[in-house]
């Protein structure tokens, strides 16, 4: 049933159909709104056999999600931005353990300087953690990603990030067909941990293993986490039969068929993308767009097969590798086949809007061959020239 | 003339004895006793923290019937007992990092309770690294919040697992690798450090106790009682490290004795931010008997005696006698 | 879903770790000599039987006890327990009150009737033991356990020797001894009274082997010139005549010459005849006087006054003259030729007791020097099948000592008569003070044991010392450190940081588990009695 929510309270909401047994949170702009939410769930008993736990640190919010997950609980958290770095020696911590915690994160940028604006360098930063990262398009998304995260997480026995921007999506009032209770029942199982503290049958978890064994231990941890690019769609497959809408799990490509250039990006910036390759396509100009919902882990055959013959990708970058270049485009320049052309556009960086206006110049640019391998959308130079004047 | 005193010929003080009934013995006297930390693992040979910490968790282990789950931070108890591919522990045991075992064990609390099943109890536990120094932030909120979580510090002052390193609970004028026995001021500063039990009795938490390993029947009672209490605990345990403090193996119980005695290690139980008993020093021993047996001090007696700092200790340890009164009918 | 490789892991799996390879000392088990055994005369093995005093036990304490020494009761009254001398918690606080202890399971053993079986075969062998004082009736005792006949003849009307005329009433009741006696009695040990023993030799050619105990029963005498009105008497003849019944007329004012515990047992006695000046001269000081001090201290308190340093020149007509005496350098002391005049109704002698040695004139090769019969470790003297013990043979000269010879003469003479020579079983190295860790002990001094007021007991003949009751005795057992053996404490087994000790249960002690001991010898400083050694590993 569709209805007029916040982005922070539909997850929320979600959320705590999912019947989790131990939220953690330490509050952090632009996540409050989530927590603020699932903890007056809990306060007001709609959400009952459930533990709200106000902690001091991100990084203990963490920690205490180890704990619950490892003693058998099926635990949730959310952050952002400095947040996530906090506690990013337990992001490594719980996915290394095996923990299927899952976790939001209202993507926002880092400081310093500090801005609580989004962008992805959060996640971006934490994409090597072992956590299975999902970027949400838009709120409806955000809402369904976590039912599946759950599923996926408890499945795989990994935790998993549901990535969504911060404010543009967390505080965006938009139509969302929040899952049902009775439906969430129908599609997340209770949770079977794979490995618990208990009395009856004793464990030791978190041992130290040396290099005898550490290469096993990592290798493994990869190919687990590779399974869930087949389990993705298998699982999105199955939300669809129970929730009676699409959900876009691995990749989600849009006009990308007979496109020559395609556009990849994650999260929200979808939306304004699409908008201005429909106007592109009025235009003329064969160009697509191809969505990223998951980026670990990375989904690269879904992105070959999505790109097909297009020979220039074009990469809109939410975050940024200084020194070095585009994140994304990172990972996906060894997919590529060799004739093909790559660009990194890194835009939005801190909040700046990503315009239709400057994303149709930059995309006509490189229609034109004329756009540089790497580009800052909106760059401002007169900005650029007062940072080199010396003060006073 | 009538005794009417009880008298067991070592009384309370040795781990056993054939005189007391059954239920008056400690947990340790019991051959079948948990042994929750288990032979086979790689301490240092005769070390305290091993032996604080099966005394302490096989107390808990009687004190809860089994129902026990242990979460356990980075540091030498937790290398020492799980290297792949053998753990020594027999009981439930998480190990997550170095500075969140308090905020973890909180999350397993969290857990049980959710679950419904608060038959089984948490038990947290590290070294003074862990404790009172990276993972005081977390040892804090979990006291706060009153989680249902008995945390153990077993405090052997300094990071020993890295290489006797200074920590915030290492004493003044101790040498440790990070506050060498060099310059005019040799071994760690004067001025510095803190005491967890008081900063814990801040939180006015049910339950603050200090113990150490040279008096089991101390220890165990109050771990029992701990385990008896609901919310926030926290038991700090003196456990002397051979390595560390450069004392001999045999000698491990004997210095945390002394440290007692000396008055330099008060023990005492505080109930909601209040002391509420003392263990008073039944031998009273000048800290320099203590300090001798340790190569850590050792610069305090060679090449010359430095009496300047021997008073420096003395007057701590003389300054906790009267705050304590660990010293009763004595006049301080 | 099976949990994750390498980081969970199988509980105790480290038990697949021998940590005993690291081992360069091992802990080592061992039991070592309490002084207190060590210092007894009788040999007993006192910390083993406070052991069982200590659980309460005193039965099985009685008869462990009992091994050593038929007269625990008699022990508990009249021993100079050397053991306390020697107790290692006298460096701590007070030694045990092992006389007290002893004396309290002697009575409960009499109060109870507990007898002692004789449960070895007959041996088919006879022996006679001469004298049925303390060392005979040992002898007598221990032979009869052995399961020989044994017959003990004595030239007095009753048994008990020394025990009975040579210890007063109000040390050692009458009661008790004879129940002490008459225990040995009921074993099947023959006791003919009035009948003197003239050669052992004759004996000889009637029993198997002989065990000579005549003690030392003749007053020594010295020259006094004294007039004829002088009433001059032994000392042993006065104990013996009160002891029978017919106490001598000694007057008001008694002087007692010597300072033995004789001399002390005389005074004391006189004060209870009625004598209203009991005086003791001596010819030394007080701290180089042989009594022991409690009995001065007790015969002082009773009203005995002490003269030291003085000799006595002469007596006669109701006075003695006395020459006081000064120490050389040597501490020997020296006439002064200064005089002084004491009233005196009588004089007891008390300056030491000689050996009547008729019994062995007939045997050339029995050696006597310095008027005792000599022996060799075996006790045996020089002529074969003669055995000789107690106050007649080189000895303190203490009830406790003839006791001991008395067991130590009847395995001897129980090897002899089987042909295999007894040979005692090595003795352990001392538990010396320093081996224990006293930390463990509880502080608690001794207890003490009633006496009975001064200015009663100075007319009765009742024991000057009572009996611990029961909870004293159970207290003073329990402050025995049980040096240098083990007693379950349980310390070793609580204090290992490997759990490499193993508790066997109650009585079997404890293991090492050397396979995963490192040898750090925590069990070792921790032990309490100091029962456990650390000792290098062969290389």
């Amino acid at each position: 049933m569709l209805s007029q929510i916040e982005g922070s309270r539909a997850v929320a909401e979600t959320v705590g159909h999912c019947r989790p047994q131990v939220i953690c949170a330490y509050p952090i702009s632009p996540q409050t709104h989530i927590v603020e939410a699932l903890s007056a769930l809990v306060k007001s008993g709609r959400l009952t056999a459930c533990e709200f736990v106000n902690v001091e640190s991100e990084f203990a919010a963490m920690s205490v999600a180890i704990g619950a997950s490892a003693a058998g609980a099926r635990a949730y958290t959310a952050t952002a931005s400095q947040g996530l770095l906090y506690m990013a020696e337990a992001l490594y911590n719980a996915s290394g353990l095996g923990l299927p915690i899952v976790m939001t994160v209202a993507n926002r940028a880092i400081g310093a300087p500090i801005n609580i604006w989004n962008d992805h360098s959060d996640a971006m930063s934490q994409r090597d953690s072992g956590w299975i990262q999902l970027y949400a398009e838009d709120n409806q998304a955000a809402a369904d990603l976590h039912v599946l995260a759950f599923r996926l997480a408890e499945e795989l026995s990994t935790p998993v990030m549901v990535c969504m921007d911060g404010f543009v999506l967390t505080h965006a009032v938009e139509a969302v067909d929040v899952p049902s209770q009775a439906a969430v029942d129908r599609f997340l199982p209770a949770f079977q941990p794979r490995q618990v503290l208990d009395p009856d049958a004793p464990l030791t978890i978190g041992a130290m293993v040396g290099p005898e064994a550490f290469t096993e231990v990592r290798y493994l941890a990869h190919t687990n986490q590779l399974r869930a690019l087949a389990r993705l769609p298998e699982l999105a497959d199955q939300f669809a039969a129970t929730f009676h809408r699409d959900l876009d799990a691995l990749v989600s490509p849009y006009r990308c068929d007979d496109a020559s250039t395609v556009v990849v990006a994650l999260g929200s910036v979808l939306g304004t993308l699409k908008d201005t390759v429909d106007g592109m396509r009025t235009a003329g100009m064969p160009i697509g767009v191809l969505g990223l919902t998951a980026f670990r882990p990375f989904p690269a055959a879904a992105i070959k097969t999505a790109i097909g013959a297009a020979k220039r990708i074009v990469v809109l970058e939410r975050a940024f590798a200084a020194g070095a270049g585009g994140i994304v485009s990172a990972d996906l320049a060894p997919v590529l086949p060799a004739d093909r052309e790559l660009y990194t556009v890194v835009a939005g960086l801190g909040g700046r809007p990503v315009t239709r206006d400057s994303l149709r110049e930059t995309l006509a640019a490189a229609f034109a061959g004329r756009l540089a391998p790497l580009t800052f959308l909106d760059l401002d130079e007169r900005l650029l020239r007062a940072a080199e004047e010396v003060p006073s | 003339m009538t005794q009417h005193v009880r008298f067991y010929q070592t009384g309370s003080f040795a781990v056993g004895n054939r005189l007391l009934p059954a239920e008056a013995r400690t947990v340790q006297s019991d051959p079948t006793r948990a042994n929750s930390l288990t032979s086979g693992h790689r301490a240092c040979r005769g070390c305290g923290e091993a032996l604080g910490a099966r005394y302490v968790l096989d107390a808990a282990m009687r004190a809860t019937g089994g129902r026990l789950v242990t979460v356990n931070a980075t540091g030498c108890l937790e290398v020492f007992s799980t290297p792949y591919p053998e753990s020594s522990w027999r009981v439930p045991w998480l190990h997550s990092l170095f500075g969140n075992a308090p905020a973890v064990a909180s999350g397993v609390a969290a857990a049980l309770k959710a679950r419904g099943r608060t038959d089984i109890r948490v038990l947290g536990q590290g070294g003074d690294g862990g404790t009172v120094d990276i993972g005081f932030g977390a040892l804090s909120g979990m006291f706060e919040r009153g989680d249902d979580v008995l945390f153990v510090c077993y405090d052997n002052q300094g990071y020993m697992n890295t290489g006797v390193q200074r920590s915030g609970a290492t004493p003044p004028a101790a040498r440790t690798s990070t506050t060498q026995a060099v310059g005019p001021a040799p071994g760690n500063v004067f001025g510095q450090g803190k005491s967890a039990p008081l900063i814990a009795m801040a939180h006015e938490i049910p339950y603050v106790a200090t113990a150490t390993i040279a008096d089991l029947h101390d220890l165990e009672s109050k771990v029992e009682r701990a385990m008896g209490l609901h919310g926030a605990r926290y038991l700090h345990v003196l456990v002397p490290c051979p390595l560390g403090w450069g004392s001999d193996a045999a000698q491990t119980v004997r210095i945390a004795r002394l440290a007692v005695q000396s008055g330099l290690f008060p023990v005492f139980e505080a109930e909601r931010g209040a002391v509420s008993a003392v263990s008073p020093i039944r031998h009273r021993v000048l800290v320099e008997e203590y300090l001798r047996p340790q190569a850590r001090f050792r610069h305090l007696f060679e090449p010359e005696r430095r009496a300047d700092v021997i008073d420096g200790l003395q007057a701590i340890a003389d300054r906790n006698i009267r705050r304590f009164g660990l010293l009763p009918g004595e006049q301080t | 879903m099976k949990p994750p490789f390498a980081i969970t892991l199988r509980v105790g799996s480290s038990l697949a770790n021998k940590t005993g390879a690291w081992r360069t000392e091992r802990p080592v088990y061992l039991d070592r000599l309490p002084p207190c055994n060590d210092a007894c005369p009788a040999g007993e093995n006192v910390q083993g039987w406070l052991y069982h005093a200590e659980s309460g036990d005193y039965e099985t304490a009685w008869r462990t006890l009992m091994r050593d020494n038929p007269f625990p009761a008699v022990m508990g009254r009249v021993c100079y327990h050397p053991c306390q001398t020697a107790c290692n918690r006298g460096q701590l606080d007070d030694a045990v009150g092992i006389n007290a202890v002893e004396r309290f399971l002697g009575d409960e053993a009499i109060r109870r009737g507990w007898t002692v079986p004789v449960t070895a075969p007959p041996s088919g062998k006879r022996v006679l033991v001469v004298g049925a004082g303390p060392s005979g009736l040992a002898a007598a005792y221990h032979l009869r356990l052995l399961g020989h006949e044994v017959t003990v003849r004595d030239a007095a009307s009753r048994a008990g020797g020394m025990m009975r005329y040579g210890i007063p009433a109000y040390r050692l009741a009458r009661d008790v001894l004879d129940a002490e006696i008459d225990r040995i009695a009921a074993m099947g040990v023959t006791i003919e009274l009035s009948h003197a023993v003239p050669d052992a030799g004759a004996a000889l050619r009637e029993f198997d082997a002989v065990f000579l105990a005549v003690g030392a029963q003749l007053s020594r005498r010295t020259e006094i010139p004294a007039g004829d009105s002088a009433r001059i008497l032994d000392a042993l003849r006065v104990l013996h005549d009160v002891a029978e019944g017919e106490p001598p007329m000694l007057g008001q004012r008694v002087v007692v010459y010597g300072g033995g515990n004789t001399a002390m047992d005389v005074a004391r006695t006189a004060r209870r005849l009625g004598a209203t000046d009991a005086v003791v001269v001596y010819r030394r000081t007080r701290e180089r006087m042989p009594a022991q001090p409690f009995e001065v201290a007790e015969a002082e308190q009773e009203g005995v006054r002490m003269r030291w340093l003085s000799t006595i020149a002469a007596a006669g007509g109701g006075t003695v003259k006395v020459e006081r005496m000064r120490l050389d350098e040597s501490g020997y002391p020296r006439p002064t030729g200064e005089f002084e005049e004491l009233t005196a109704d009588s004089v007891v002698l008390a300056i030491g007791q000689d050996v009547d040695r008729t019994v062995v004139s007939h045997l050339p090769h029995v050696s006597v020097v310095d008027g005792v019969v000599q022996v060799g470790d075996d006790m045996m003297t020089g002529q074969p099948g003669v055995f000789a013990g107690g106050d007649m043979v080189p000895s303190p000269r203490t009830v406790t000592a003839a006791v001991g010879h008395g067991k130590q003469a009847a395995r001897h003479i129980d090897g002899w008569l089987r042909g295999q020579p007894y040979v005692p079983p090595p003795r352990h190295p001392l538990a010396t003070f320093e081996r224990l860790n006293t930390w463990y002990y509880s502080d608690a001094p001794a207890t003490v044991r009633p006496t009975l007021d001064a200015a009663r007991r100075v007319d009765t003949f009742d024991e000057v010392v009572g009996g611990l009751d029961e909870g004293s005795a159970l207290f003073e057992a329990r402050r025995c450190l049980s040096c240098g053996n083990c007693f379950e404490c349980d310390n070793c087994f609580g204090v290992c940081p490997d759990n490499a000790v193993v508790k066997l249960g109650p009585g079997e002690r404890y293991a090492i588990d050397l396979d995963f001991c490192k040898g750090c010898g925590i069990c070792v400083t921790e032990c309490p009695c100091g029962a456990i050694d650390l000792v290098p590993e062969d290389t």
